[in-house]
């Protein structure tokens, strides 16, 4: 038999269903080829033993209805745990020990998932390589010294290099969708409102929004149907009919129409990404897709508006951070200098640098030109897809306009990482679902993404055309295994 | 429009982080060529669009007014840096 850490969510649930093997033995291989990769840096907090606990829990009373039938699932460490230590990649929750659990991980763990370990990511999310967390750069498996992109990039490392099965992200500009693409896998982003926001460590509320990542569609569609759910207990969560997604997927998309947006052939862009959309174009044709040109003229506008948006609300989420109810202290004098310290030294640069950003831009006399200004064109940007979807079922881009950069390649320039996210951030303003699935690589065996974007709500067709096309692309990663000790 | 070094630290004091000279300058740089890229929605004319400020487009759900978790002060002052039996301490503010 192949070895169990490289077979997929969905063979993984049919053998422990099959009883051919048990929880405990999957468990065991995940935990031992994590434990002989800490090079990669991918975990910032191991539950290890604790799940090997569990698992055997399962295999002596198995529920085999469950759709994660003992799965041990390692997850982005912005998920808050019940009585496992949640850092969100920062110093200033360096100790900090939920006593809840996010809905979006309970789900997993009613469907019969046990917590592998929490994953390393950039601070609060911001970032777009994993080199803003306080816990260190992660590396990509692909090749050493290379990012594994933000901000799930502990998330896509762990998961690219068969540490876990299937994980989870968040996405607020790209950070489930940039390092699938990096790494190789999938990451799809759901639309704003279907997996709940609670317990997840807020960066930008009208934003966030948590989604699988795996090694193949189908695994996503699997993920997707747990974690997608009506929650009180955010009031943000829109109650709609949820697909059975994985039943329901199908290839079969004969005559759906993709539109091609022009506006997203960027200045610049390198000819492997071009020449990977116009091969991407081709698949879908193949596929039975009808393909028509569209345009989304307000495209050049997102990543401004977003770099309003996202610091203006995480300066007012990140208020929370005063060193007296949870998190790190720093000493002080007084009360306000003990939160000046407290925020200096428990924020990283980055994080400090949108805090700072944000509070600009909300700040008196700035309001209508900054925050206002950007939230009508919000509104410009959502009319965009709205319009685009009177013509066409789904959008077809590339999902980034690179491959993985080095680690420090891009770290001093905080406008040319930003720019990473061209492609991704769009799709969050207009709270629309996105995936990026692998679909070639560059001239240095990098693998390179190609994003499906789709209607509010239309997972099920975004999933369809990812699962059409992954068959006719037939992607595979090369993993060497070089970081293994 | 240039941040100058008075307006960076009169933000740092708004947002509660300290910051040193040298950091702040360094700052100050970043933020200008970020705002450098942000002027581009300057281009626009947004006066009769409607600003977008919920994707979702729900009104917020009302619930009862009722207790839904009891003797959770524990649970609570758990992770606080510093605290007794039923308080978070925190340093002098009346002087």
């Amino acid at each position: 038999m192949t070895e169990i850490t490289s077979l997929s969510l969905f063979e993984l649930i049919k053998n422990i269903k099959e009883k051919k093997i048990s929880s405990n033995e999957v468990t065991k291989s995940f935990v031992d080829r994590s434990e002989k990769s800490k090079k990669l840096n991918a975990y910032v907090t191991e539950n290890f033993e604790n799940c090997l606990k569990l698992s055997k829990e399962f295999d002596n009373k198995p529920n085999f209805d469950l759709k994660l039938p003992g799965i041990p699932i390692a997850v982005k460490d912005l998920f808050c745990t019940n009585e496992v230590r949640t850092t969100a990649g920062s110093n200033i929750l360096n100790n900090f020990v939920p006593s809840y659990e996010s809905t979006v991980t309970q789900n997993i763990w009613n469907e019969g998932g046990i917590l592998l370990g929490k994953l390393n990511c950039d601070e609060f999310a911001m970032g777009s390589s994993n080199e803003t967390s306080f816990f260190g750069n992660v590396q990509n498996p692909i090749a050493k010294d290379l990012v594994p992109g933000g901000s799930s990039g502990g998330s896509s490392s762990a998961l690219a290099a068969n540490l876990t099965p299937v994980t989870i992200g968040t996405d607020t500009g790209g950070s489930i969708r940039q390092p699938a693409s990096f790494t190789g896998t999938v990451g799809l982003k759901p639309t704003y409102g279907s997996c709940s926001r609670y317990g997840i460590v807020a960066f930008a509320s009208s934003l966030d929004q948590a989604g699988p990542m795996s090694k193949d569609v189908k695994d996503s569609s699997i993920l997707l149907e747990v974690v997608s759910s009506f929650d009180k207990k955010d009031s943000t969560s829109i109650d709609f009919k949820r697909n059975n997604y994985s039943s329901e997927l199908t290839r079969n998309i004969k005559g759906i129409k993709i539109g091609i947006p022009k506006e997203y052939r960027v200045d610049g862009m390198p000819n492997e990404i071009e020449n990977l959309w116009k091969k991407g174009i081709e698949y879908a044709k193949d596929c039975g897709a009808e393909i028509i040109d569209i345009s989304l003229p307000h495209t050049s506008y997102a990543l401004p508006t977003y770099y309003i948006v996202a610091p203006a609300e995480a300066s007012s989420n990140l208020a929370r951070y005063d060193g007296v109810k949870y998190g790190l202290r720093s000493s002080g004098e007084s009360l306000i200098d003990m939160y000046e310290k407290t925020r200096s030294e428990g924020f990283g640069e980055e994080v400090k640098r949108r805090i700072m950003i944000g509070t600009y831009v909300l700040s008196s006399g700035y309001y209508d030109a900054y925050y206002l200004k950007a939230q009508k064109v919000r509104q410009l940007i959502k009319q965009d897809f709205d319009q685009a979807y009177n013509k066409v079922d789904a959008i077809l881009t590339p999902s980034t306009p690179s491959s993985a950069f080095k680690i420090g390649e891009k770290s001093n320039d905080p406008v040319s990482m930003y720019l990473n996210d061209i492609f991704t951030v769009p799709v969050n303003l207009a709270g629309l679902p996105g995936i990026s699935i692998p679909a070639g690589t560059d001239k240095n065996n990098y693998p390179l993404g190609l994003q499906i974007i789709g209607k509010p709500f239309d997972e099920q067709t975004v999933l369809n055309i990812a699962y059409s096309m992954e068959e006719k692309i037939g992607y595979k990663n090369n993993i060497t295994d070089w970081w293994m000790e | 429009m240039t941040i100058d070094l008075k307006t960076v630290k009169h933000i740092s004091k708004l947002a509660r982080i300290s910051l040193e000279d040298k950091k702040a300058e360094k700052l100050a740089d970043d933020m200008n060529s970020i705002f450098e890229f942000i002027e581009k929605l300057n281009e626009l004319k947004t006066e009769n669009i409607e600003p977008l400020t919920s994707i979702a487009e729900t009104t917020l759900r009302f619930r009862e007014d009722k207790i839904t978790s009891n003797n959770i002060r524990e649970k609570i002052l758990k992770n606080s840096p510093e605290k007794n039996d039923d308080f978070f301490i925190v340093p002098k503010v009346v002087e």
